[in-house]
């Protein structure tokens, strides 16, 4: 269980990255939180004959709030998730999230950008990129773009992402009064990755649901968004949602993988009950927030979300 | 195989070490500095045992390359109580409730509790149980490693009352 040998190169600035990543091409493999590449590596199931350390680039970390849109670095802490005010405060479905990534010593290395960049569909935080339209900002030497969470997901482990591209950051909308957000989901152990889950936000107006968001965890090759589930949640009265029934739609198309763990009945049927409760959470703070506006997202969660 | 100089601080002291940048920081510790507190199970970042605090955060030592502490705070198991010759209070709960058998999962558990109990220094059942899931223990059943935590957890508040009282 010993990585093979490799070049180390440890750039200091993004400019420098990229730098690297154009002259290396596909020899070589940026190292972030290493929590997923390190293991991939140690039993090498990948050989990388280089190594991009972005570790010491400060200015891939942290996150920035302007016109609505939370920008988190790439390199930001799954811990910092749980613990940056402005990222709790402006995304709540990142900070209910984080806390479903593996183990509290995972999340002091495991990055943002690295999670995107690993593309595990069992991962949490591609299905709350997907929910909420999030944009995946990259860099090369060509320049920068912005890819839609939705189509920087292609299929199993795999994204748009060139090869000489670094993920930079990704942007995500901030939403507005009357929301409420949860994570839901189900693993044999504590910290494993879940069988199946379920990442929601919505939104309440008047005591009408003007906005869902749904995203599936572990239920396909990529994160998926439930946007049926999603249609027949907006415009509906908060009060009265068929929780049941909606959870069964969302994952009723869906193909997840059979395997030791559970059969593809067993995962959609998880997923159904995955996609009930944490719509039933999301509600319950959603409209407790309607009725009590000034009520803080401390208050609400220690109110709504065990 | 070109290999890198590593300058770290661990368990309070300057180091210096020259590796191959495969290298992983445990075995660092291990092969270079003799620190063979500091065990190896999984390798690939699942067992937990072994965890070392980098800058204060609890970390697997396996999942990160020995060239990436340069310039970093590493404290291992040896260095919790600050000389060889006793034992850190998380330590001395541990011995108290039978939380080990083998021992081999030992350093691993007693540096995860030890960052664990600077977050939630009076933690629940629950929150005990959360905090735990990241190290397994083959021998135990974890009950005694729990009450570990839940005497560890009165102990330092006591002491802490203590020294501030
Ligand atoms: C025991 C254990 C349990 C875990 N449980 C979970 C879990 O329940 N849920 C979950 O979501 N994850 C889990 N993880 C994985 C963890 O979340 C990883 O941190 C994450 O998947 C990868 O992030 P990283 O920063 O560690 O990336 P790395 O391991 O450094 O990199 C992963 C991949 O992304 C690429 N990459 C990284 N950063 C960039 C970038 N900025 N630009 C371009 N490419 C990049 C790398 O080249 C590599 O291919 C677990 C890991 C372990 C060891
Ligand atoms: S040896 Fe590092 S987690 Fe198992
Ligand atoms: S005491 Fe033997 S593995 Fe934990």
């Amino acid at each position: 269980m010993k990585a093979a040998a490799f070049d180390y190169h440890v750039p200091e600035s993004v400019d420098a990255a990229v730098a690297l990543l154009a002259e290396l091409g596909d020899e070589a493999k940026v190292l972030a939180g290493g929590q997923s590449l390190v293991p991939v590596m140690a039993m090498r199931l990948g050989r990388p004959e280089h190594i991009v350390d972005v570790n010491r680039i400060e200015a891939l970390a942290g996150a920035t709030r302007s016109n609505g849109t939370l920008r988190v670095g790439a390199l930001t802490r799954h811990r910092a998730l749980e613990t940056d005010v402005l990222i709790r405060d402006s995304v709540p479905l990142l900070a209910r999230a984080a806390p479903h990534i593996g183990h509290f010593q995972i999340r002091n290395r495991g990055t943002v950008g690295g999670s995107l960049a690993h593309a595990d569909s069992a991962a949490e935080l591609p299905a709350v990129a997907v929910a909420l339209d999030a944009e995946i900002e990259v860099r090369s030497t060509r320049g920068s773009r912005r890819i839609r969470a939705a189509d920087f997901f292609v299929s199993i482990f795999m994204t748009a992402l060139e090869p000489d591209e670094l993920v930079t950051a990704v942007h995500l909308p901030v939403w507005g009064r009357g929301c409420g957000f949860a994570v839901a989901e189900f693993a044999r152990r504590h910290g494993d990755f879940a069988l199946a889950g379920a990442a929601c936000g919505v939104q309440v107006d008047g005591g009408r649901i003007v906005r869902a968001a749904v995203g599936l965890i572990g239920m396909g090759s990529v994160p998926v968004r439930a946007r049926l589930a999603e249609q027949t949640l907006t415009g509906a009265d908060a009060h009265e949602v068929d929780l049941a029934s909606i959870g069964r739609d969302a994952v009723a198309a869906l193909d997840p993988p059979s395997d030791t763990h559970g059969s593809a009945a067993y995962r959609r049927h998880l997923g159904a009950q995955m996609t009930a409760r944490a719509l039933g959470r999301a509600l319950a703070e959603a409209q407790g927030q309607e009725r009590n506006p000034g009520q803080s997202q401390a208050q609400a969660e220690a109110g709504g979300t065990a | 195989m070109t290999e890198m100089d590593v300058n770290l601080i661990v368990n309070g002291e300057r180091c210096r070490a020259r590796v191959e940048p495969r290298k992983t920081l445990a075995d660092l510790l291990r092969e270079d500095l003799g620190l063979t507190g500091t065990h190896l199970g999984c390798e690939h970042g699942v067992c937990g045992s072994c965890t070392v605090l980098l800058d204060g955060l609890a970390v697997r030592s396996c999942l990160m390359f020995g060239v990436q502490a340069d310039g970093s705070e590493v404290t291992s198991v040896e260095g919790l109580a600050g000389d060889p010759e006793s034992l850190s209070l998380v330590q001395r709960a541990f011995q108290e409730t039978h939380g080990l058998q083998c021992g081999f999962c030992t350093p691993g558990f007693v540096i995860s509790v030890t960052a664990f109990l600077e977050d939630v220094p009076d933690p629940t059942d629950e929150q005990i149980r959360d905090g735990l899931s990241g190290n397994l223990c083959r021998c135990t059943g974890y009950q005694g490693i729990v009450h570990a935590v839940r005497l560890a957890a009165r102990l330092r508040r006591e002491e802490r009352a203590e020294t501030s009282g």
